[in-house]
């Protein structure tokens, strides 16, 4: 049994309040009226101030736009800025979600595949699945308060841009506040009841006379992963396409889902890592963290294969309507974008290709945490070109909000690790699981 | 020069597994094993070094990468500069994206044949080779464990028989 030692629990507390007072710091610097924003992008002089300068010669050249151009160019500035903060919250919550959502799918890929080697490790999977229903939760209140306008992530929420804009008229059926929010609670609603039914099965299962515990498991981690499949595809356009609401992609969903899915592997073998440094899981060997290793380093090239088959067809019919989204991210997040590529493919490439090395735990770290942080960046590059335009940096806001979430993941995931056996005791294949051997 | 060997057959892998590693233990060398399939683990059993063919297939990938570049810089930018996407700017960089599926396919094309090819030629294996397996039960449903005699019959027969061999032969080699 796991005790959650204090020295953890005060470490997630600090992170948490490091966390608030960050992002009301980035709340509170974030700008109010035009003037305020001008006088911020002034004071950062530099490459931006250029480019702006330049831009606005451009602008005040064409006599046609005028100076309403410019004022809207101004008030577009300000909720750039305003925004901010609001995306770094987002982002971060998103992120955290996203990889316990990706731990519960491949948890329940495990389920339904009856697999012999992982049940040793489904006590760790079913922790860190915990933080889903806070993490929902968060992300669930920074939609719905997008909804009540009290930001501009969304830029189709906007009524008055959507009253301007045929192609977002032509998308309001599908693209608008409610509707947008109940689907939200169905995508989070399905995946917490399927959490909390597949824990509670997985409990009863070790107290239990026969396997009709285990085998229910099985069929509901079936069904799901079809209601997963579903949802986290239409999930990943309303809550990350959406924010270039022009802009669409079909393989949007597997995209997502290869992010969510190596970041949440790599999270497994963080935990399973840090618990057996701890003396836990004694039946944990090296060819478990082998596998999650090998896990790791295929669903990084199957990301790439994602994220190169989506820019390659773009970039090669260069159709404006579609190339937006990789002209914006290029010219103002050439560094993020394309850095994100090499930590996410070359980094597991190069460092877990060799067979030993997926042995050697200090080598999975370096990798784990050099993948999270490309994923990190992956929803960064996603999310902000729509938001917050040419403004962005990784500063104040961004940092602390993932501080914040980071420090509210380890409270609940090892909170949770510590409320069961962390191994399970009458899965019928946990045999075969303690003598797994590579 | 004629050596006389000891031929130890076994009907289950698992069997198998355990006898080598009490053969190593008695710290007797095994020449070799005959299977009609891999056995998992049995190299580490045998105390086999590691294999390099990892290594090979690794230099030959970066081969193949090679090829493709030197290949398509010399097809499409340098012999005859094709306007790629609608995009004139005859640079082999700039263009780089739409080489990426070649670059791809040809370091597997090149990791994989020759990996195979280095495959056969290390084992000594070629078309219509005479097999070299001593017993034709090994091809089927026997597993064979070939250990070299240095006057002591009596003991490794006693120690094969031990480990639950189902027959033991000794033969000139």
């Amino acid at each position: 049994m796991y005790t959650f030692s204090n020295r953890l629990k005060i470490a997630s507390f600090i992170l948490m309040a490091v966390g608030v007072l960050g992002m009301g710091i980035g709340f509170m610097a974030a700008p109010s009226t035009v003037e305020e924003a001008k006088a911020i992008v002034a004071a950062q002089g530099g490459g931006h101030g250029d480019a702006h300068a330049v831009e606005a010669e451009a602008h005040g050249a064409d006599a046609q736009h005028g100076e309403a151009h410019d004022a809207s160019h101004d008030q577009h500035l300000l909720h750039q800025l305003q925004n901010k903060p609001w995306s770094a919250l987002y982002v971060a919550a998103f992120f955290f979600m996203m990889i316990s959502l990706g731990v519960l799918a491949f948890y329940a890929i495990q389920r339904a595949a009856q697999a012999g080697w992982s049940p040793l490790l489904f006590r760790v999977m079913e922790g860190i699945t915990a933080y889903l229903v806070p993490g929902g939760i968060a992300v669930f209140i920074i939609l719905a308060l997008s909804v009540a306008h009290m930001n501009h992530l969304f830029v189709w929420m906007d009524a008055d841009v959507v009253a301007n804009d045929k192609l977002l008229l032509g998308k309001a059926g599908y693209l608008n506040g409610p509707f947008f929010l109940i689907r939200a609670a169905i995508f989070l609603g399905g995946w917490i009841l399927y959490r909390e039914y597949s824990r509670k099965l997985s409990l009863a299962q070790d107290e239990s006379n026969d396997d009709s515990n285990f085998k229910l498991n099985f069929r509901i981690s079936a069904a799901f992963l079809v209601f997963y499949l579903i949802t986290e595809s239409i999930m990943s356009w309303d809550w990350i396409m959406s924010v270039d609401p022009h802009w669409f992609s079909t393989l949007f969903g597997w995209y997502i889902f290869a992010s969510m899915f190596v970041s949440g592997i790599t999270v497994i073998a963080l935990v399973t890592i840090y618990l057996k440094s701890k003396g836990y899981l004694p039946d944990v060997n090296d060819s478990h963290i082998h596998d999650l290793a090998k896990f790791m380093f295929g669903i990084s090239i199957f990301w790439t294969y994602l994220w190169f088959s989506q820019f390659m067809l773009i970039w090669y019919s260069n159709i404006p309507e579609e190339v937006t989204y990789f002209v914006s991210r290029i010219a103002d997040y050439k560094l993020p974008f394309f850095g994100m590529v090499a930590l996410n493919f070359l980094f597991p490439l190069l460092l877990l290709m060799n067979s030993e090395f997926k042995r050697v735990n200090w080598f999975v770290v370096m990798t784990g945490v050099v993948i999270l942080f490309g994923h990190y960046l992956d929803i960064y590059t996603a999310i902000m070109p729509g938001t917050v335009g040419d403004q962005w940096s990784i500063g104040i806001p961004e940092i602390s909000s993932v501080l914040f979430f980071l420090g509210m993941f380890i409270f609940f995931v090892f909170r949770a690790l510590s409320k069961a056996p962390l191994q399970p005791k009458r899965n019928p294949f946990i045999e075969e699981s303690k003598h797994f051997h590579y | 020069m004629a050596s006389k060997v000891i031929h130890a057959f076994y009907d289950d892998d698992d069997v198998l597994m355990l006898a080598v590693k009490k053969v190593k233990a008695a710290k007797h060398h095994i020449e070799e094993v005959y299977c009609p399939f891999p056995v998992h683990g049995l190299d580490k059993a045998m105390g086999l070094a590691p294999t390099r063919l990892a290594i090979t297939s690794f230099l030959y990938g970066c081969v193949g990468l090679t090829v493709a570049v030197v290949m398509m810089n010399y097809i499409m930018i340098e012999d005859w500069p094709q306007d790629i996407g609608g995009k004139p700017s005859f640079s082999y960089l700039e263009n780089m994206p739409s080489f990426v599926p070649i670059m791809f396919e040809l370091t597997v094309f090149f990791a994989a044949h020759l990996m195979v090819i280095t495959f056969f030629l290390r084992s000594r294996l070629w078309p219509f080779k005479d097999a070299e397996n001593p017993d034709v039960r090994t091809t089927d449903d026997h597993f064979l464990m070939e250990i070299e005699i240095h006057n002591n019959e009596q003991e490794l027969k006693d120690l094969l028989m031990d480990t639950g061999a189902v027959e033991i032969n000794i033969t000139e080699k």
